[in-house]
């Protein structure tokens, strides 16, 4: 074996953290006059300057509406936007770019799932699955669908540490079951689920699997052919990319048959007064003009994360995830929600004392530190333990230990303000 | 940070005062903000329209419960009329702390569940 070749690193491994770095704009301010310690990426993630140059130069070059155009600008326009699909595409390892359809987010995917598919085929008797720990936009267009159509929504309890409890599953997951729908990774517990034995179990009871991928697909490698999901639902701004669009994949066969979510223009492919026809996958449920630039401002995001590649991405994480967990743990009086490091992704919830969490945020925010404080939308984990808020750090590519080490001053800043 | 959390801020949350429940209140109002699950119930005693007894239990972060807790002690002695011309610039001084547009809803959650008592409403119009 050549020494050269045995471990040779990909490409991204030799840039270091302070070199990723310098790629983001933002990471260079001060906030309150201290340097800016951005811990709040499960919310939304900073954005590289390949990201902003993409989208910039996409409107001083490139715009018109796409599609349907026949002058030379909405055909650039048309073309780096269906790029953007192909790339998506790649990135989930999804069979064909007609599989990919862009929403708004990860909410919006949800949705579309659970009003297209859910109305056209839940009837009474009909059980939807979710589990306890989803985010609210797992749970509420469920709600909604299951109040419209009468079948029943069932949860999957989860364990004291913050796992989903798989004794359970067996009574919960069956015939009547239609959709298993549930996050691969919890927003606040931090939980990896194992999506692929998930999809298995739900398939063996003929239902639907619907993953909500918006905490996963920014930090682990996903291929959705070998995990076998049906639907997958992710936004871009939490990988790098802008706001305003996400991505649901879905198998072939399920979205030709379904109708479509929203009506309009480009989702047609012949109106008359008496009715309309649908256009062809995926322009079928993306009605209106579309968020063009953000789906180039997405590709470039990937193109990034795929410079680093998300071995990388996963192992940086992890290597922080595992810091922040020891020295969390140091400071006395704080309760981390969720499983160990080596089972959860690259994020941390926690209570500090009595301390609410609102205060802490704001003692941290003072310092320059931001991390998110509340219920990060997913109320009935919280109500689960017992609490109405907790604090929350988490990681992305460009966070250090030294970040960390600024959250713990912090922490212990807050102790001492309130006698803890 | 020291501005938001000055001492008298943390005090009152400490040791609040006041606290607890009065034995059959003339007003009694309970309210919560959604956004970050503040609960705050203000419970009022009148002689005439005088509130002679004040007192509030509750939940929540720092900002909202000292402020509820400053407010029992400053609406003592006040009549009805006084109460229902305060604003919230009256609890901004009274804080005397800088309060941004996030935290506001925490400052003025106890100044907006004694209004609402001492108006006599049965839910806050929305």
């Amino acid at each position: 074996m050549s020494v050269m070749t045995a471990t040779l690193p990909p490409a991204a491994a030799v840039r270091s953290v302070a070199d990723i770095r310098r790629d983001f704009p933002i990471l260079a301010r001060e906030v309150h006059g201290r340097p800016l310690t951005y811990l709040d990426n499960t919310a939304s993630s900073q954005k590289p300057i390949q990201v902003i140059e993409a989208m910039n130069r996409y409107y001083r070059e490139m715009h018109a509406n796409v599609h349907r155009g026949v002058h030379f600008l909405s055909e650039t326009a048309t073309a780096a936007y269906e790029n953007a699909r192909l790339r998506v595409a790649r990135f989930i390892n999804a069979p064909h770019p007609k599989q990919i359809i862009f929403t708004r987010n990860t909410t919006e995917s949800l949705n579309l799932v659970a009003y297209s598919w859910g109305r056209a085929h839940l009837k009474p008797g009909d059980e939807v699955l979710i589990t306890e720990m989803e985010h609210h936009s797992n749970i509420v267009p469920w709600q909604l669908v299951c109040e419209m159509t009468g079948a029943t929504l069932r949860y999957v309890p989860i364990t004291a540490t913050g796992e989903l409890d798989f004794e359970a599953l067996p009574r919960l997951l069956t015939e009547r079951t239609k959709v298993f729908a549930f996050t691969a990774m919890s927003n606040v517990l931090g939980t990896i689920n194992p999506v692929a034995e998930l999809v298995a179990q739900a398939h063996a009871v003929g239902a639907i699997a619907v993953v909500d991928g918006a905490q996963s697909v920014p930090h682990l490698a996903t291929d959705v052919q070998a995990l076998d999901v049906d639907f997958l639902a992710f936004s871009s701004h939490k990988m790098l990319g802008p706001t305003g669009i996400g991505v649901l994949y879905g198998r072939r066969s399920l979205l030709e048959a379904m109708p479509p979510f929203l009506g309009g223009g480009d989702m047609i492919r012949e109106v008359k007064m008496s009715g309309s026809r649908w256009n062809e996958l995926p322009y079928k449920f993306e009605a209106g003009t579309p968020a063009i630039a953000e789906a180039i401002g997405l590709a470039a995001a990937i193109e990034y994360l795929e410079g680093l590649g998300m071995d990388w991405v996963g192992a940086h994480e992890r290597e922080l995830t595992t810091y922040a967990w020891n020295r969390l743990h140091e400071v006395e009086g704080l309760r981390i929600l969720g499983p160990e490091p080596a089972r959860r992704g690259g994020l941390l919830a926690f209570v500090l004392g009595d301390i609410h969490p609102h205060d802490v945020a704001a003692i941290l925010d003072q310092d320059g530190i931001a991390v998110r404080a509340g219920h990060h939308c997913a109320q009935p984990i919280h109500d689960h333990f017992g609490l109405v808020a907790t604090t929350r750090a988490s990681f992305y590519i460009y966070n250090t230990p030294e970040e960390i080490d600024r959250l713990v001053l912090g922490l212990y800043k807050a102790k001492a303000l309130f006698d803890l | 940070m020291d501005d938001l959390y000055r001492e008298n801020i943390i005090d009152h949350y400490r040791h609040p005062r006041n606290k607890g429940h009065l034995d059959h209140p003339d007003i009694r109002y309970h309210d919560v903000n959604p956004f970050c699950g503040d609960e705050i119930t203000i419970e009022l005693k009148l002689d005439g329209d005088r509130i002679v007894e004040a007192a509030f239990d509750g939940k929540g972060c720092a900002i909202s419960q000292a402020s509820a807790s400053m407010l029992t002690e400053e609406v003592i002695g006040k009549t009805l009329d006084e109460v229902k011309a305060m604003s919230k610039d009256d609890i901004l001084e009274m804080l005397g702390i800088p309060i941004g547009p996030v935290r506001m809803k925490c400052a003025l959650l106890a100044l907006k569940v004694l209004k609402a008592g001492v108006w006599g409403l049965e839910e806050w119009p929305e």
